[in-house]
């Protein structure tokens, strides 16, 4: 195996623990399948204000 | 207008839903003012310089109602629901950022990312700097964004599936649209998540089960992006003890892609079934190439079996077929000669095309087999066409035709008024994320949609297939029954349905091309 690539063990090894991002029905779907799921209450950044999104990303906020 | 406030397509469709349902309620819809939404409320008469201003972060509730009063309960209504979801999730932790939750949950492993793509690679990046896999469900995603992150998540060990991935399934959990099947020995690497969905359906249905499936994202075996997550994916399975058979699926990649996937194919310690869609020839020993979906499942349960089966048109018999043909264009009138795919997943609608096109001829499409094919309007037929619902120009900001079907009854009632339509054909995708109850979402207008055709002196012949199992929350056979009661021909897999309507559509001609020297 290739020596460089770090120590982690696969995803496929895992118990499945998620946040989850944007779309609810995918959190509730993994709540019945008896997976634990924490939702981000998520909003767009710079309240979706793109000019400045762009700017922030520059000042590397 | 609501400025900036941002909900998911799923939830405002069932607000929008709820409300057009109460009294005084004329229409409804209540969306993120992206172009496409915009278009749609114009159309729907929803007018005015507060519907032009709105950005694609700006939530529109838009409500029509005979007087200003009646508007004030509905308008309240919507208040109450989109709080109330917030409220009823209030006793949950609701952190407002990635970074909170990783407090909250230090021990995730894995970020489910579904907002707008424009902003999805800054929050899967912050997953990847805090170790977790990512399953990256957004599209719209720059292609050297996406480099980028792939890139970012080989260098800390860790996967990112997506972006515009639609579905995995790992160690038996669904992410995104899937279906509820077995578990087993069979381990899937696919670009297309109804491709995953229907191979995995398929083994289902025949007693056999799924180690693990990998989503890669509908551009992973782009020239530009190489294949990343799917060398990735091979390397997975092939450590997986759990995995005896890996099956590929994408459409056909670029040549050097393809070249780098095929040699890690063939080099691979088990055997390896690829299914470039539309691609045949026998490859080396341990890999063999499947030149549909349904070839796919086929060759990788002879692998588990340890017996390969021959590939036949149909399950049950050429008479059998046949006669079913037969009563469904005995009463088709001289006009109807053409086939209207109308799909919810884009591989299905592009196996129906590499089914077809040897049969048919030439299948029109907004995801055409090759360029010369393309539809110059994807919102009208043209002459025999498979159209995409599911393609960037019908979703922004909308749900997924799998999950709401408005757009496809519109299409479907759209096809029924052509004198040209002999057949539409669709697809029904089960699972998880889909739609709770297709069949009674359309029943309607399919039946009137033949009644339609009826009153022009025509018969309209519908054929589905329904990609799911059992055990799915939809359950399969009631589906299935309540199709069939109005009158819907199923067919038991896509490329089935396809063969099916081209049987029809001929007339019974391409019945020689089908069953050959069958006979």
């Amino acid at each position: 195996m290739k020596g460089k690539e770090p120590e982690k063990r696969s995803i496929l090894k895992q118990k499945l623990k998620v946040i989850n991002l944007g779309i609810e029905i995918f959190a509730d779907d993994l709540k019945r399948q008896g997976v634990e799921v924490i939702s981000v209450d998520w909003q767009p950044p710079a309240g979706g204000d793109e000019e400045l999104l762009r700017l922030l990303e520059k000042l590397g906020a | 207008m609501e400025k900036g406030n941002y909900r998911d397509s799923v939830t405002l469709m069932k607000v929008s839903n709820e409300v057009s349902k109460l009294k005084g309620v004329s229409q409804a819809a209540v969306l993120m003012a992206t172009p496409l939404n915009k278009r749609f409320l114009t159309d729907a008469g929803f007018k005015g310089s507060e519907v032009e201003k709105a950005g694609p972060d700006d939530l529109i509730i838009a409500i029509e109602a005979a007087n200003e009063e009646a508007l004030e309960s509905p308008v309240a209504r919507v208040e109450e629901m989109l709080s109330s979801r917030e409220s009823m999730k209030a006793e949950e932790i609701r952190p407002r950022s990635l970074a909170s939750a990783v407090k909250v949950m230090s021990d995730a492993n894995l970020a489910l990312i579904s907002i707008p793509g424009r902003f999805a690679k800054r929050e899967a990046m912050n997953a990847l700097e805090s170790g977790l896999d990512v399953f990256l469900f957004s599209s719209n995603v720059p292609r050297e964004d996406e480099v980028e992150l792939k890139e970012a998540a080989k260098a800390r060990g860790l996967l990112v599936m997506g972006p515009d991935c639609g579905t995995s399934i790992i160690n038996g959990v669904v992410l995104g649209f899937g279906n509820v099947v077995r578990r087993g020995s069979v381990g899937i690497v696919s670009a297309s998540g109804t491709g995953i969905q229907q191979v995995s359906t398929l083994l289902d249905g025949e007693g056999l089960g799924l180690s693990h499936a990998i989503g890669t994202g509908g551009n992973d075996l782009s020239e530009k992006v190489g294949g990343t997550t799917t060398m990735e994916g091979i390397r997975l399975l092939e450590e997986d003890e759990d995995t005896r058979v890996i099956v590929l699926i994408s459409k056909p990649p670029g040549p050097k892609t393809s070249a780098k996937i095929l040699n890690a194919a063939s080099g691979s310690n088990k055997p390896v079934v690829v299914n470039f869609l539309g691609e045949g020839d026998a490859g080396a020993s341990k890999q063999v190439r499947a030149v549909t979906l349904e070839d796919a499942a086929r060759m990788a349960s002879g692998f588990v079996n340890g017996k390969r089966t021959g590939a036949h048109p149909f399950s049950v018999s050429e008479s059998r077929v046949r006669s079913l043909a037969q009563s469904e264009s005995s009463e088709m009138s001289k006009t109807q000669r053409y086939i209207r795919g109308l799909y919810s997943g884009g591989t299905l609608c592009y196996e129906s095309q590499v089914v077809l096109t040897p049969l048919i001829g030439e299948v029109f499409s907004n995801a055409p087999l090759k360029p010369e094919s393309r539809i110059d309007d994807a919102t009208v037929s043209r002459k025999n066409a498979c159209i995409d619902m599911g393609s960037e120009e019908f979703v922004v900001g909308r749900p997924h035709p799998m999950i709401d079907y408005s757009l496809r009854k519109n299409r479907l009632l759209q096809e029924a008024r052509d004198p040209e339509t002999a057949v539409v054909l669709l697809d029904v995708v089960l699972g998880y994320g889909s739609n709770e109850d297709p069949a009674r979402e359309i029943r309607h207008t399919i039946a009137s949609a033949k009644k339609l055709a009826g009153a022009g002196r025509r018969y309209l012949s519908v054929v589905a297939s329904i990609i799911g199992t059992r055990e799915d929350p939809q359950d399969l056979q009631k589906q299935a029954k309540e199709l069939a009661s109005v009158g819907v021909v199923l067919m038991p897999s896509n490329a089935q349905a396809a063969r099916f309507a081209a049987l029809v559509a001929s007339r019974g001609a391409v019945g020689r091309k089908l069953f050959g020297n069958e006979r």
